[in-house]
């Protein structure tokens, strides 16, 4: 790690991390809110009646507010790849390369060309046309998040490409391996459905307000109704694919695993800590406390949650670090001293085939291959460097698994008291909905945190962590960006929420059944 | 032809000239876009690898030497 500038790690990962957390402020708005839309104008076409497309138009300028304000903000993640991620960006290149492309192809074509019907076409299209281009913007906008999030799945569990030590890429073998990954399926469908979740409460929450304010009440109502129908069927699918996600985590990434839970010490039979809290962390530089000030768990859910067998084992940071010969664990020493040896052969490979040295080339090609599984390992002398920060992990899957579970209590509420039309008198219920809105997002930034900081220091599990993965430039640069995205981020997000409260709170009452 | 470009035309100039809260998005957005592509990108986003050199070889050869530095280092 002495070989390292730690400094330019950190800003470089503050710098992402920063960038991601306010691109994501946007992104899941728009995914769940284009179907919200779709679903609103079906019934204006089926039914005929004005007021749906009066809601429909409505959600569609907030839609439209968002989807400006947010546009573009993902191309600077593309620019610090190659910029300060180029090691990294080189490495994976040939398997980002197809997902990215299509992405962009799909974004432009898909998004950019209905989404101008969808604004412009009102009164100039067949009514069917229009409504086929709002379903066509929702599902275009929700396939460029399925090439994103395939990405970013092989990050987390690379599967299907090859390595080859002459070019230092990754080559793909298997297109299908990496797309139909069951790590990129759980996360593509984990991320889509909390975004619908959150739409679902935006839609909620905005429509609470004009029920407190007695404003609207019938756009009010009626987006009650299909938010929270909506929000309901879709939260209930986010926890079940959340906890596939959590069983595939348990195989592909358990020290992530282990974080999430807080589990130092593995164990069969193990409790899941439904809620808890430890102690005060020893150091700000070991922030990975061992002890429970206080916790309350639920017997045997760990493992029937990590295995669908309650009595399973599950191991803890502990087991991981320094082996468990019983459950065939490897210790991080092992995969330290394997990852080293990966490290060598590639350097003596390349020295060999310099020197035309053919039978040394393949010896030291046959150490690298065997033992390249745990290349990333090489890169560290201490095993305890190779461990997340453990609280901040768990307290963000805590959040973000507590939220969800309000959620569902909250659809759940809305629904029946729409059906029993009693909305207007329970207020508690509607300032709940009006409250969670920012609780949404709360859980997305949450669930963000969970993935990306239980993960580390992987930036691609085992093989790349994230200290090889940056460019050798003065973090000075870096430092200044950070400063200057958090600036202008900020800026945009103050101007997105002012000039929709604007829109919210100028619009005017009228529309009836 | 001609007739249908015109049509694509007046669809979206009419559609631009009736948007009501877009003029406030657009300047945001041409702001924003401003300040991405010529602030960030020309001044703070160089491509490192394609800046730095000139073919993939060495590109290549650049890569695998941060990737072994660590054995490199030691010997």
């Amino acid at each position: 790690m002495e070989h390292f500038n730690m400094a330019l790690v950190d800003w470089s990962r503050a710098q992402f991390a920063l960038t991601a957390l306010y691109h994501w402020l946007f992104v899941p708005l728009t995914l769940g809110t284009s179907f919200i839309l779709a679903i609103m104008e079906t019934v204006y076409v089926k039914t005929g009646k004005e007021i749906w497309k009066r809601i429909t138009k409505f959600w569609m300028t907030l839609f439209a507010i968002n989807f400006a304000i947010g546009v573009a903000t993902g191309i600077i993640l593309e620019f610090e790849f190659g910029t300060n991620w180029s090691n990294y960006s080189w490495f994976v290149g040939d398997i980002f390369g197809a997902p990215l492309a299509i992405e962009g192809i799909m974004a432009f074509f898909m998004e950019s060309t209905f989404f101008a019907v969808m604004f412009f076409g009102w009164n100039k299209v067949s009514k069917g046309f229009h409504l086929t281009s709002t379903w066509l913007v929702a599902i275009g906008s929700n396939l460029s998040a399925l090439w994103i999030l395939v990405a970013n799945a092989w990050m987390q569990n690379p599967v299907g490409m090859h390595f080859n030590p002459e070019t230092a890429r990754n080559e793909m073998l298997d297109f299908w391996a990496i797309l139909f990954s069951p790590t990129a399926v759980n996360k593509f469908l984990h991320t889509i459905s909390s975004a619908y979740v959150l739409s679902a409460i935006f839609v909620i929450g905005v429509s609470a307000w004009f029920l407190l304010k007695k404003r609207n009440l019938v756009l009010a109502k009626k987006s009650i109704v299909v938010a929270s129908t909506f929000g309901l069927i879709m939260s209930i699918f986010m926890i079940i694919t959340g906890d596939e996600s959590a069983r595939q985590v348990f195989k592909t990434q358990p020290m992530k695993f282990a974080s999430m839970e807080g589990l130092y010490y593995g164990e069969t039979n193990a409790p899941l800590v439904a809620i808890g809290f430890f102690e005060k962390a020893p150091s700000p530089t070991n922030p990975n406390a061992k002890e429970w000030a206080a916790k309350v768990e639920i017997p045997n859910m760990l493992s029937y949650m990590a295995a669908l067998n309650p009595h399973a084992f599950v191991p803890g940071v502990h087991d991981l670090v320094h082996g468990n010969e019983a459950h065939n664990i490897i210790s991080y020493y092992d995969r330290i001293k394997m990852g080293k040896l990966a490290i060598n052969a590639l350097n003596e490979f390349q020295l060999a085939k310099k020197a035309a040295n053919d039978s040394t080339a393949k010896a030291a090609l046959k150490t690298f291959e065997t033992n390249y599984k745990y290349f990333g390992y090489g890169y560290y002398d201490n095993p305890h460097d190779l461990i997340p920060n453990v609280p901040l992990t768990f307290y963000s899957f805590h959040t973000m698994v507590g939220l969800g579970f309000w959620f569902v209590l909250l659809f759940l509420l809305a629904l029946i008291y729409s059906v029993k039309d009693k909305l207007l008198q329970k207020r508690w219920l509607l300032y709940l909905a009006l409250w969670t809105i920012p609780l949404a997002w709360l859980a997305q930034e949450a669930g963000w945190m969970v993935a990306e900081f239980g993960r580390q220091p992987w930036v691609v599990q085992d093989y790349m962590p994230t200290l090889s993965a940056v460019s050798n430039i003065d973090h000075t640069s870096v430092m200044i960006t950070v400063f200057l995205f958090a600036v202008v981020f900020t800026v945009l997000l103050i101007a997105e929420i002012k000039i929709m409260l604007k829109q919210i709170n100028q619009l005017k009452d009228g529309g009836q059944e | 032809m001609t007739e249908l470009l015109k049509k694509i035309f007046h669809f979206y100039y009419d559609g631009f000239r009736s948007m009501t809260v877009g003029k406030r998005l657009w300047i945001i957005i041409i702001i924003k876009l401003f300040i991405i592509f010529a602030v960030f990108r020309l001044f703070f986003f160089h491509d490192f690898l394609k800046s730095n050199f000139k073919t993939d070889q060495e590109r290549s050869n650049y890569v695998i030497e941060q990737l072994i530095k660590p054995s490199t280092n030691h010997k």
